[in-house]
């Protein structure tokens, strides 16, 4: 039997969850609990499924983009379960898990979750580069959906809506810290895997992913320092936004270079 | 074994009798120690409410012993206090307790607080096996109500909605720094909630030194002219004002002049005045938020019209609960016949087995232990059957039955 058909419980649970989080949103109660265990139970499936994945291949075997998308789900789902399973993170879930379950669903249609995979690499600075680089990226996806929510969260109390407490919402000191704490740790996951990448700058130059990588670096430490140093937090928090939509780009730009 | 609940609320006495059937902690655990003599007992205590739950074998004598007590502790005839008691049993006793704990016959409705006097009452009563599996219950029931329902987070007042704003900004307010802006009774009322939860109290800035200075030295923070305001916006958390001057007592200038200090964290403004004593420019600041009576007021109605289904909810889980706990409760009173039908059962089959220890002579001693365990699981095989009946038969008995209220 092939490893591919656990991508069906993953999207079967991502996508229970996704429209349990939407239905939590109109009637908050036990329809959160059935979203969140979507998400756990989606996230073990799509583990036995990159264990077997990289059991069945010979060297790195995310190396397609579809497979490295496939990947980058496991990841991003990952670091929103660290929080997920809070009632009061369930609206950051319903941002995360329909962009799952498309993503995933595009793996899958591109032949990502096979496990029989053609093309694997065997140089381990580059699966170092990339697994960090994604790392980092999944990391700055879920600090993007979280200064969201904050900069929604700074918008509904700047105007006064009186349904404020009905959503139910992290406060806003709490997305505030989870923000520069994801964005902190992704970043150090973007310097790890930025070294192998200068590493190998010596065979392959600088191209203009790595200078893009490079610009996306600077603008996290950034949003750290405006953040930190400087107490300037809606104006981070609308940078990691910005950050994330060049996050998007980049990482379009990783799976069309790096990976076949 | 049956549950009584007798006592009296802000539902039937006015505060001159509850006042006078009140105790403190350790006058309800003597309470129930007193009349544990019963069997059970535990005593709630509250300032809206006198609560003795007993579990007794003769629930009138029970009856007749807590009236006598609360008579007592109240100084007077027991016909007097008569007319403000309510008495409930079993399952109805049960509920009531389960919605007590849920924060739903509070005065507030969903108010937290409630829920540590049970456990209070609860470690310090002199619970047994009944009153133990109660407030077990009633406890995780109240629990299971704030976490599935949000009516503790439904704020229905002014001041409840300011502390659930802050609580909105800042999550866990242990800790936060309040400063209040006047001495006045609205305003010292919000501080009040939110030291409730946690916050502590840094400075009163008021016109007149010497009610600052008393307010300060009551919720324990620092008295200043309204002058050095700035000082104050400097390190606050959540500034609650409530002056009755005719004018602005700050601007938005100097909020932003102290807004480079607080290093982007958020300022939380509550203007309970009127006139009002915060320039509205204040809320167009970065990281800060004001809000005036008006909004408040919002906040409280949009709040309550939500929390008509939220109670529904939460009224749902209280009698559900119930209704688990009265099923345990009339299994419970199926426990004789079941160990008589047991033991009935157990004497037959070591009288088969002495009848043919003849023929059983020629085993060895583990087939002996062999046949002795075959024949108890076949007699419990043969029994699961007829005693989980009984249960079933004893708890459908029980929901058929009359209506658990003694009087009221």
């Amino acid at each position: 039997m092939g490893a591919e058909l656990l991508v069906w419980p993953a999207l079967l649970a991502y996508g229970e969850a996704a429209v349990a989080y939407a239905g939590n949103v109109r009637r908050p109660g036990s329809l959160g609990l059935l979203a969140t265990w979507g998400v756990r139970l989606g996230w073990l499936a799509q583990t036995a499924l990159l264990v077997l994945q990289a059991e069945r291949a010979d060297g790195f075997p995310w190396s397609t983009w579809a497979g490295s998308l496939n990947l980058f789900v496991w990841l991003v789902v990952g670091a929103y379960l660290i929080w997920g399973c809070s009632p009061r993170f369930r609206l950051l879930g319903l941002a995360v898990m329909p962009v799952a379950v498309g993503l995933l669903g595009l793996s899958y249609a591109a032949g990502g979750t096979t496990s029989s995979t053609h093309i694997a690499w065997h140089d381990v600075l580059l699966v170092v580069h990339v697994a960090f680089v994604l790392t980092a990226f999944a990391g700055f996806t879920v600090a993007g959906g979280l200064a969201g929510l904050e900069l929604c969260q700074e918008r509904m109390l700047k105007r006064h809506r009186a349904g404020i407490l009905r959503l139910r919402l992290p406060s806003l000191v709490a997305l505030d810290r989870l923000t520069v704490a994801t964005i902190a740790v992704s970043l150090a996951a973007l310097t790890i895997g930025l070294v192998p990448g200068f590493a190998r700058m010596a065979d392959h130059g600088l191209d203009a992913l790595m200078a893009g990588t490079l610009a996306a670096w600077l603008l996290y430490a950034a949003v750290l320092y405006l953040r930190v140093r400087a107490g300037r937090r809606a104006t981070a928090a609308w940078l990691a936004l910005v950050g994330l939509a060049a996050v998007f780009v980049l990482q379009l730009g990783l799976l069309a270079t790096h990976v076949a | 074994m049956r549950l009584l609940l007798v006592g009296t609320s802000h539902r039937l006495a006015p505060v001159e009798v509850r006042e006078r059937v009140a105790v403190d902690p350790d006058g309800a655990a003597a309470l129930g120690a007193r009349l544990a003599a019963c069997g059970e007992a535990v005593c709630l205590s509250t300032c809206n409410r006198t609560e003795v739950y007993v579990a007794a074998d003769d629930p009138a004598e029970a009856d007749r012993r807590v009236t006598g007590t609360l008579a007592e502790i109240a100084a007077v005839e027991p016909a007097k206090l008569e007319p403000y008691l309510y008495r409930l049993g079993d399952e109805a006793a049960a509920v009531h307790l389960f919605r007590v704990a849920a924060g739903l016959d509070s005065l507030v409705p969903g108010e937290g607080e409630i829920l540590g006097q049970v456990k209070t009452a609860f470690e310090r009563g002199s619970p047994g096996p009944l009153l133990g599996r109660l407030f077990s219950h009633a406890l995780h029931t109240g629990k299971k109500v704030r976490t599935d329902t949000s009516i503790a987070e439904s704020p229905g007042t002014t001041s409840s909605a300011a502390a659930a704003l802050a609580a909105q900004v800042f999550g866990d307010l242990n800790g936060s720094r309040i400063a209040i802006v006047g001495a006045g009774k609205i305003g010292t009322l919000a501080a009040r909630r939110l030291l409730k939860r946690g916050a502590r109290l840094t400075f009163v800035a008021n016109r007149t030194s010497h009610r600052g200075v008393q307010l300060a030295e009551q919720l324990g923070g620092a008295a200043i002219p309204l002058e050095r305001i700035g000082e104050a916006i400097e390190t606050a958390d959540i500034l609650v004002s409530s002056t009755s001057a005719p004018e602005l007592v700050l601007t938005s200038d100097l909020v932003a002049a102290a807004l480079p200090a607080r290093k982007g964290r958020p300022l939380l403004l509550i203007d309970l005045a009127v006139p009002r004593d915060l320039d509205p420019a204040i809320n167009d600041l970065a990281d800060c938020y004001l809000y005036d009576i008006d909004d408040l007021e919002a906040v409280v109605q949009e709040t309550l019209a939500g929390r008509e289904g939220e109670f529904a909810k939460a009224e749902a889980i209280a009698v559900t609960a119930g209704e688990r706990f009265s099923d345990w409760l009339a299994a419970r009173e199926a426990v004789p016949a079941i160990r008589s039908v047991r033991e009935r059962a157990e004497a037959i089959r070591r009288g088969e087995l002495a009848k043919a220890s003849p023929r059983l002579a020629g085993l060895s001693e583990r087939e002996r232990e062999a046949v002795d365990s075959l024949t108890s699981r076949i007699v419990n095989k043969l029994l699961h059957e007829p005693i989980l009946q009984l249960k079933e038969a004893a708890a459908a008995e029980n929901r058929s039955g009359p209506e658990n209220r003694v009087e009221g």
